[in-house]
Parts: structure tokens; C-alpha cells; sequence
């Protein structure tokens, strides 16, 4: 997964898509998220990075996750690596 | 390399909430090194802002309302060169195009060069013509019918949903939402613009905007498409962020070629839920917010005088986007001999500003 080529990620957290000019703003978990998808990141590496650093259980990481790149997929933030 | 030293008329000097594109026109030209200018601002009002922006304008002339026709012009306009020695004349009002179109082979024995679209290229995109101008070219634009009593609105109410527009065949729209405001626009929009009144189905989505510049080969020169972030209760727009989107792009390049169109052009579009562009509008000029092509690294208004002058232009293959206006409003302050000066002589100049209230801290 790779975020599209006219979404910029500011270090405040937003989210700018130059094709649509819209704004997105998210919350730091979600900016680290996105440094692991900018960095090319393979999703287990990205559960394991995060479970390492915030007390969080498997189930919660796995759901809280899926949804995130889900919600990402269906704002046409990302595309997906067939 | 020296500067060329060029002296260049603007209109529409109405920064106002609803503002004329002059003022941001002049922005674009004075960001250009390389020019060395003289202003010569064009006003139709005495209370157009830009004639006591003495940073920006150098002098400002008072001209006929377009009404009075184009002979009127002329004259005062060929009054103006016999003191000011003009260049150039860029016109920024939609009501004074045809006026400036008519007296522009003239200006041009004088010495003052333009750079405008012919009178068949405005009728081609015109209100009254351009869903018949996308049916052609391939392009979308929201179903229109023009309507000439209140008779054919109820045959008319089997085909559209509410809410849809009512416009008036020059200027004015208005959103219904039932049959009896509908009715009621139709007779005051008639009553005030003629006829036909037109109904457009009403697109929801986001409101894109497109500045561009056409050489009149059937070139694009550049363009810059820019997103509305806010718009006020009248329409206009109040901030915008320039959108990288090729696809715009390629619209504007297709439109300045099938027109070949000549000058600056805008060009609106809603962009629906389906992600599909519809051409609401074309205005044969700069918008308003143009300075924004500056920031973007397109000087359109600049580029514009140098195809006019026949100087050397390179059409733009790239800009920046993300960058973002905020329109804002502020008191400028003057003294009222300035605006008596204007209005009783008809000119006023920066070397004549009695104040200097504008540089006390």
C-alpha cells in the first residue's frame, strides 16, 4: 500500500489531497501510521511496531487498523500494491 | 536584461465583496520583473477601491458607464492616451468586453494594443449558448431549458426535479424550490434581463474553477484550477487551494483549442458525487482571484501582455499546487478630497494624494 502520489502529509498531521483539495486531519497513532505507509511498511511489520510501543491487545490492533486503511482506501488516500 | 517600460490600463477596480478582477490583475502584472510599469487604473465608479490604492495604481481615470456605448469610450479612452501615452488596455468587466472588442482595431492604429476574443467567440459560450457549445465539444454541463412564458414551466416539470435554477438571460440566479418561486423568479428575472429565462438543473458537489489563457491559435498558454474552500452567501468565492489534476488540464487546453480563444478565460465547474465535471459557466476574462496563478508560478495576466506586445511567450507545462488564497477585507483610508477630486475631475493621481495618512504608524 502507498499513499497516492498528490497527497502530501504535513508534520502537523494533515492529510492535503492536491487533486481534490481536500483536508484530512488525524490523530498522532494515525501520523505514525502514515510515516509506516510512506516508509513502505508491510501491514504485520506495522502491527508489530505499534503493539511494541502502545498497550493495546491483538484483537483491538487488528480491528483499529483495518478499519483506518480501510477509511484511507475508501478516501482514495492510498493505493493498494496488486 | 533591462526592464521594458510599459504603461497599462486596467478596469475593474471594484475590490469589493463581490469583487472585479482589476485590482488582482495588477497584483499579477506588478510581480512580473519584466516589466517596469505605469498603472493607469479605469474606473467606471468613484468608489472603486483600487483608484485610492496608490501602491498599486498610479493614476486613475474616470470612463463612461458601458451604457453610453462605444464611441463614448473611445474618446475618453484616446483622451487618456493623449495624456498617459498607453501600451495596453486589459478590460476585466463582462459588460464593457463588447464595447473594448468594437473600439480595439482603433486603439490598435493608436498605438494601444489589447488582447481580447472576438465577439463570436463570447456568443459561442455565452449563457444563452453554452449548453448548445458542450453538446458539441463533448463536454458536460447541467440540462438547461430556456423558456420563453410561464405557460411552458409546467410542461416543463415532468422533465427536472427540484430544486433546479432560474437565471437571467445576462446576470442573476436563483435557487427554487417549488413551482410558485419559480413562477416568481421568471417574472421579475424576464421583467429585468428579457427573455428567455433559463432553468437549470442544480448539481450538488464541489465548485472548481479553472484561470486560463489561450494565444488565438488554439493554444493554452497556461491554467491553473483552483477548489473553492468557501464560499459566501452571494456565490463568491472567499478562499481556494490550487488542485493538481491533469484532467483539468486537459479541459482547458481542449477549450482554448476548439475556441481558439484569445485573452484570459474562466471557466466553472461543479464537480458531482460521481466524480463527474460539469461546465457551469465560461466569463471571457481573468476571475478575480488570478493572483493566485502568480503564487502558483503561472503568471497569466503577465504572460497575457506579452503575447499582446508580441514579446516572446513560452506556454506554461507546469505549476505548483496547494497554494491557497483568503480573500480579506479591510478599511483603506483616505481623505475625502481624494474622492471629491475623482469625482468632480475625473482623475486622481498618486502624486497627488493630499494625505499621507496611509504611511502614519
Amino acid at each position: 500500500m502507498n499513499i497516492k502520489k498528490h497527497i502530501a502529509v504535513s508534520e502537523s498531521g494533515v492529510l492535503f489531497n492536491g487533486s481534490t483539495g481536500d483536508s484530512f486531519s488525524v490523530n498522532p497513532i494515525a501520523a505514525e501510521i502514515l510515516e509506516m505507509i510512506k516508509s513502505n511498511l508491510p501491514e504485520e511489520e506495522m502491527k508489530i511496531k505499534i503493539s511494541d510501543k502502545y498497550d493495546v491487545t491483538p484483537e483491538r490492533l487488528d480491528g483499529d487498523l483495518y478499519d483506518f486503511l480501510a477509511h484511507l482506501r475508501q478516501l482514495n488516500l492510498v493505493e493498494v500494491d496488486e | 536584461m533591462s526592464k521594458q517600460e510599459l504603461t497599462i490600463a486596467v478596469t475593474a477596480l471594484n475590490a469589493i465583496d463581490n469583487p472585479g478582477p482589476g485590482v488582482g490583475v495588477i497584483r499579477s502584472l506588478r510581480a512580473c520583473e519584466d516589466f517596469d510599469l505605469k498603472i493607469v487604473g479605469v474606473s467606471y465608479e468613484t468608489m472603486e477601491p483600487g483608484v485610492y490604492m496608490h501602491d498599486l495604481v498610479d493614476i486613475s481615470y474616470q470612463v463612461p458607464y458601458p451604457s453610453a456605448g462605444s464611441d463614448q469610450l473611445l474618446n475618453r479612452l484616446l483622451y487618456i492616451h493623449s495624456v498617459e501615452k498607453l501600451d495596453f488596455i486589459i478590460p476585466n468587466f463582462d459588460a464593457e468586453l463588447r464595447n473594448f472588442i468594437k473600439i480595439a482595431p482603433t486603439l490598435r492604429q493608436h498605438g494601444i494594443q489589447t488582447l481580447l476574443p472576438d465577439a463570436d467567440m463570447i456568443t459561442t459560450i455565452d449563457k444563452m449558448h453554452l449548453f448548445e457549445f458542450c453538446e458539441k465539444n463533448d463536454l458536460s454541463t447541467p440540462k438547461t431549458w430556456y423558456i420563453n412564458s410561464i405557460d411552458e414551466i409546467e410542461k416543463l416539470e415532468d422533465e427536472f426535479e427540484y430544486p433546479v435554477f432560474v437565471k437571467g438571460s445576462f446576470y442573476e440566479a436563483y435557487k427554487v424550490v417549488n413551482h410558485g418561486q419559480i413562477v416568481a423568479y421568471f417574472n421579475k428575472l424576464s421583467a429585468k434581463w428579457g427573455l428567455p429565462v433559463i432553468i437549470q438543473e442544480m448539481v450538488q458537489g464541489t465548485e472548481i474553477d479553472i484561470a486560463g489563457l489561450g494565444d488565438g491559435k488554439g493554444n493554452l498558454i497556461g491554467a491553473i484550477p483552483m477548489r473553492k474552500l468557501f464560499i459566501t452567501d452571494s456565490g463568491k468565492g472567499w478562499s481556494g487551494v490550487v488542485l493538481e489534476d491533469t484532467s483539468l488540464i486537459e479541459i482547458s487546453r481542449k477549450f482554448a483549442e476548439v475556441t481558439k480563444w484569445r485573452g484570459g478565460f474562466e471557466l466553472e465547474f461543479m464537480r458531482s458525487e460521481d466524480n463527474k465535471l460539469m461546465l457551469l459557466e465560461v466569463n471571457p476574462r481573468f476571475p478575480a482571484w488570478i493572483y493566485l496563478t502568480v503564487a502558483a508560478e503561472q503568471n497569466l495576466p503577465a504572460a497575457a501582455i506579452k503575447l499582446g506586445m508580441n514579446l516572446p511567450v513560452t506556454p506554461y507545462d507546469k505549476y505548483i499546487s496547494g497554494k491557497m488564497f483568503v480573500r480579506y477585507a479591510w478599511e483603506l483610508i483616505t481623505d475625502i478630497t481624494e474622492f471629491q477630486k475623482f469625482s468632480t475631475q475625473g482623475v486622481l493621481s498618486r502624486e497627488e494624494t493630499p494625505l499621507k495618512i496611509q504611511q502614519k504608524k
